[in-house]
């Protein structure tokens, strides 16, 4: 059975409130049956160096990806992966990780491509729960199997293909990478490895809004008025729009989706993984370079 | 001449990983992570001196200092959040500081392929192990002029 939402004044504002706790709700959670907390990083090791208590480990690069094909697992896959985590169709599964819950965001997408129903995210992410000086262990949790069913992943409304970003051309679209990234000036992330993009530039059309606006000094979102201000204030988005944000290999651009799919409650966000790792080397698809869109 | 044999200090660690089942290289990787020798303080105050490596996913600064004999010192600096990182600049130390120049020249860029980490770690993230190394190589270069 799910468990109650987090009932903090800062989160009521948002259009869908149960999909953040707090750090102070979680620690009181812990205990509860029926949650599950699970780790997602960059960094493959730090879940390691110690995590939550009782939390499972979650690899975005080793465990949610198709070894072979560049995609997801597949229902098989993601049914026999929850499994091994101990995680039931109607476990409360609550993310968090390290960069601002880039990770956790991503692993929260692809949780939603399968429909698991009550999957939240902790804010402020890994970075608050330490900064509080809240308990970290190295044990490793002992949690039973469980069954999770076989159910198919669904992408066709949260997630976007090249070539309906193609026909999505004239439409609203966010590019979440840094300026440099967006202009063509850089090919990668500031200090990133460039991760094999032959052009630099944008999708044309696309708006340019950092991930990392959406994000305070101590990794938790901005509240829902100043997310207004940033998004339709400045990038001209109106919450009837439908909706394709991208980034490099879409997991910065997860972050922007649950901005705007959960806290802002726009209905129609897709995000488009193959990113610009895809788009820049794509043959035969038109790019822009420079500042405008 | 084509580099394509590792010292017996590498071997040894590419040893100690291959010998080991998967689980247990992810633990290893972890204690090389923690055994990274702290910086000098001619560093550690200075870290301007020191080369930024942007392939690591996390910041990881190095330096390396040949000296009059012909072997070199390396040196490196990554923030404990980011345990991969400091694992396989921890390997690269272990394996290669101190030896003899030449020594480190003729490691073969793609050894870190050798460790069976590969599909634990990701492709991805194991290039920033190439990347210290050829930048290692670099800098020898450089200074040896």
């Amino acid at each position: 059975m799910a468990l109650p939402q987090d009932p903090a004044p800062r989160f009521q504002d948002y259009a869908r409130p149960e999909k953040l706790v707090s750090t102070g709700w979680l620690a009181e959670h812990l205990e509860d049956p029926g949650l599950v907390v699970a780790e997602s990083d960059e960094d493959v090791l730090l879940y390691d160096t110690g995590h939550i208590p009782g939390a499972v480990k979650l690899d975005w690069h080793t465990e949610l990806n198709d070894p072979v094909t560049r995609d997801y697992v597949d229902g098989a896959g993601f049914a026999r992966l929850m499994s091994e985590k101990g995680i039931s169709r109607d476990t409360t599964l609550v993310l968090y990780g390290d960069r601002n819950n880039w990770w956790a965001a991503y692993a929260l997408w692809v949780c939603t491509l399968f429909g698991h129903p009550d999957v939240r995210l902790l804010d402020g992410g890994r970075a608050k729960w330490g900064a509080e000086g809240r308990p970290l262990t190295t044990d490793l949790p002992q949690r039973p199997r469980s069954d999770y069913p076989v159910v198919d992943r669904d992408d066709s409304q949260l997630r976007a293909f090249r070539d309906q970003v193609r026909s999505h051309l004239g439409k609203p679209l966010i590019d979440v990478r840094s300026p440099g990234e967006y202009t063509g000036e850089l090919l990668h992330m500031p200090d990133y490895p460039q991760e094999g993009a032959v052009r630099g530039g944008h999708i044309p059309g696309a708006r340019n809004v950092p991930w990392s606006r959406a994000a305070a000094e101590d990794a938790t979102f901005r509240p829902r008025s100043e997310l207004t201000g940033i998004y339709e204030g400045e990038a001209g988005l109106r919450p009837d729009d439908d909706v394709v944000v991208y980034c490099r290999i879409g997991e910065r651009s997860s972050h922007t989706w649950f901005v705007l799919h959960y806290l802002l409650g726009y209905p129609q966000v897709r995000n488009y993984d193959g990113s610009w790792t895809e788009w820049g080397n794509s043959v035969g698809v038109p790019i822009t370079q420079g500042e405008k869109p | 001449m084509t580099a394509t044999t590792l010292g017996p200090r590498l071997q040894e660690v590419v040893d100690d990983f291959t010998g080991v089942g998967e689980q247990d290289r992810l633990a290893l990787l972890l204690e090389f992570s923690a055994g990274l020798p702290p910086l000098p303080a001619r560093y550690a105050e200075h870290r301007d001196r020191m080369e930024p490596v942007p392939e690591c996913q996390s910041p990881l600064f190095l330096a390396v200092e040949v000296a009059a004999d012909g072997t070199a010192h390396l040196f490196f600096d990554a923030p404990p959040e980011a345990p991969t990182t400091r694992g396989f600049a921890s390997i690269l130390q272990a394996g290669l500081d101190g030896l003899p120049a030449d020594d480190i020249l003729a490691t073969p860029g793609e050894f870190s392929s050798q460790l069976g980490l590969t599909g634990l770690v990701s492709p991805l993230r194991l290039r920033g192990m190439a990347a210290m190394l050829a930048r290692i190589k670099r800098q020898i270069r450089d200074q040896r002029g």
